[in-house]
């Protein structure tokens, strides 16, 4: 009697284990800001997120294995990210973190991945992330210094070593101009005029005209995201300002075009490839990438793509490609091979990882100099 | 001597926005002795109401209407909260305007969006330009309203019975209503009043700043400003507030740096409040003990 009982409960329980190892899902964390201030980011980011781990499972999933993709929503909120952090990495045991959305955010969780040695691939904006590396965290999105870098780079072909700036006082406007200062000696370049702005001022002229009766000044560029940009273009425009004026990945989107109107023709933008991805020339390295995500998210969410989403593409394909290569999902063995990602294929650009770069972009792929004409994008000549 | 010409000009676009802004401050000031911190939330609804009119066809004429009636409706209903708990003291109404501004704020982004958006502006796109600086056309018909509003207010409150009234009760509401004046509809006049000016100065400010659901916060706190340098309840207390900030912050900018240019604001403000606590133009009322 006791002996069946005993047998009958090893079975089940044998049953019990094989159940669950079928079962057995490959655990994803993400952590964006789906609503909030910083919505416009963590919203594209998390439709692509679902849009292709579905598709991915849909084809089979991780070998032999589906995704399970476990969100959070932080509402940019630093400390609620690291509240998810911590449920993601002790109660739901995932073997990897996708997020958060922004850098402040992204800062204040590094050292809980750090700690728990589960690989986190952030999708915010600043150098400090990965600059100096940490071993358990990398990032996909161009950073503010290499749009500085792209722009060093046109003003060095067009021989032209005197530039002024002018930034919004907001974080992307301090970090940009930080970095922009730091970069400009490597192309030569002299910071002739340093002007800011307040996020909300409604009038910039009294700036611009002092760069207008700087003569040393040979062009502008300006840092910032938001109604700032727009109105320095407008401002600039009144005041007959013929220096070439330079706008930032900030300003990236149509809606920049829309705002500042007529005074926008001939601004040059600095722009990560997605966004133009239709008018890329055909040899550009991720223009096949770049195309496809932008029809597949349109398609499938009746809206215009954004740069934002892209930057969760690839990272859910940089941890993805890093798990199948790993075979194994020991959060050690996959973040060894994130970091020997190689020409991975982006829509961010093209990816190549190492233990000394944890982001991997060069200003090659990762960004593109952009003209507005007639109000569009176009490649900058 | 033409670049000092220069920024005072670049001065004079942003002094009149705030004076657009701040003279909105004095008449609820005026009647009801609290200052309306939702005054910037006034400007945005303004805007934001016109923009979202034209966005669904309306002629340009009719959403200017809607929207300044939309505006004074938003006005309405704040006064009828002050008039709910009116046996409250001032500073609870100042706290209860805050929280206005915050639920105005809430429900722009619920009924419009958190996109910026703007309009073309209704004089043409072009500017004067006068010692190597510009005043834009639009900048330029701000001053004119803005003068036009604050003559139009002085004339108001000196001239006509229904202005005489408001400062009657403004400076004594007991003795007022024994006089037959019927203070309720007075002070309701007044919040309507108020958000008139701001909704036309957020309709002729959108072409120039664009507007969103939260470009009331600083554009209230500037209007404030302006006001209180001026001197809170004289309209041409907020004219030579506005444009004395406006003039300096554009002077700092050029001369010393644009990373202080926001501190002007407030160092003015701490002056003024330290050396003429009436401000410029106020005289000192006698405080309630």
């Amino acid at each position: 009697m006791v002996g069946k009982l005993i047998l009958r409960f090893v079975v089940s329980l044998f049953l019990f284990i094989s159940l669950v190892q079928a079962s057995e899902t490959i655990k994803i964390g993400a952590i964006v800001a789906a609503t909030g201030p910083a919505s416009f980011l963590g919203d594209p980011e998390l439709k692509t997120l679902q849009h292709y781990v579905d598709k991915i499972n849909k084809e089979g999933g991780v070998n032999g294995k589906q995704i399970e993709l476990i969100h959070y929503d932080t509402g940019a909120n630093p400390k609620k990210a690291v509240t998810f952090v911590k449920r993601l990495i002790n109660q739901d045991k995932v073997v990897a973190i996708i997020g958060p959305s922004t850098s402040g955010e992204t800062m204040a969780i590094i050292k809980f991945v750090q700690r728990a040695k589960i690989p986190l691939m952030s999708m915010a904006g600043a150098v400090a992330i990965i600059d100096p590396v940490k071993k358990y965290v990398f990032k996909i999105v161009a950073t503010d210094r290499m749009a500085c870098e792209k722009v060093m780079e046109d003003l060095k072909n067009r021989s032209i070593t005197n530039l002024a700036l002018i930034s919004g006082t907001g974080g992307f406007g301090k970090s940009m101009r930080k970095q922009c200062k730091l970069v400009a000696p490597k192309y030569g370049i002299d910071i002739v005029a340093d002007e800011t702005y307040g996020k909300k001022d409604s009038d910039m002229t009294s700036q611009l005209l002092k760069i207008k009766n700087n003569k040393k000044v040979q062009a502008v560029l300006n840092a910032g995201f938001g109604q700032g940009p727009a109105i320095v273009t407008k401002n600039y425009a009144q005041l007959h300002i013929k220096h070439p004026l330079y706008q930032s990945h900030g300003v990236a989107s149509k809606k920049f075009i829309e705002i500042a109107g007529g005074a926008s023709e001939g601004v040059k933008v600095v722009a990560p490839p997605v966004v133009v991805a239709d008018k890329l020339s055909d040899n550009f390295p991720n223009k096949k990438v770049a195309l496809e995500y932008k029809n597949e998210y349109e398609k499938a969410f009746n809206s215009q793509v954004s740069s934002f989403g892209g930057h969760a593409y690839d990272a859910l394909y940089i941890v993805v490609d890093a798990i199948k290569r790993a075979n194994s999902l020991d959060p050690r063995k996959i973040r060894d091979e994130i970091e020997n990602t190689k020409n991975f294929e982006g829509v961010d650009g093209i990816v190549n990882l190492s233990p000394k770069d944890h982001l991997g972009l060069d200003t090659k792929t990762g960004m593109v100099l952009l003209e507005i004409k007639n109000g569009d994008w176009e490649l900058a000549k | 001597m033409v670049e000092l010409l220069g920024y005072i000009i670049s001065g004079l676009t942003v002094g009149f926005i705030y004076t657009l802004v701040g003279v909105g401050f004095t008449v609820i000031y005026n009647s009801s002795g609290i200052i309306n911190f939702s005054q910037g939330e006034f400007v945005m609804v303004g805007g934001m109401s016109t923009v979202f009119l034209l966005y669904a066809g309306i002629p340009f004429g009719f959403a200017f209407i809607l929207a300044i009636m939309i505006t004074s409706i938003v006005g309405v209903v704040l006064y009828k909260l002050i008039d709910f708990s009116k046996d409250s003291s001032e500073i609870s109404l100042i706290i209860l305007t805050l929280g206005f501004a915050i639920f105005l704020r809430g429900l722009a982004q619920l009924i419009f969006d958190k996109q910026l958006h703007t309009m073309p502006s209704f004089v043409g796109e072009g500017a004067f330009e006068i010692a190597g600086s510009v005043i834009t056309y639009q900048a330029l018909l701000i001053m004119v309203v803005a003068s036009a509003i604050v003559v139009g207010l002085y004339l108001f409150f000196k001239k006509t019975k229904s202005g005489q009234a408001m400062m009657a009760v403004s400076n004594n509401k007991d003795a007022a209503k024994l006089m037959g004046i019927n203070t309720r509809k007075i002070l309701m006049l007044n919040f309507v009043i108020s958000a008139i000016i701001a909704s036309i100065g957020g309709i002729l400010l959108t072409p120039i700043t664009s507007t969103n659901y939260e470009v009331g916060i600083m554009l209230g706190l500037k209007g404030f400003c302006a006001a209180i340098i001026g001197g809170l309840g004289t309209p041409f207390g907020a004219v030579a507030g506005g444009l004395l900030l406006g003039i300096l912050e554009s002077l700092v900018a050029g001369y010393i740096s644009s990373e202080y240019k926001d501190a002007v604001a407030f160092v003015v403000l701490l002056a003024i409040l330290f050396f003429m606590p009436g401000g410029i133009f106020g005289n000192l009322k006698a405080q309630r003990v």
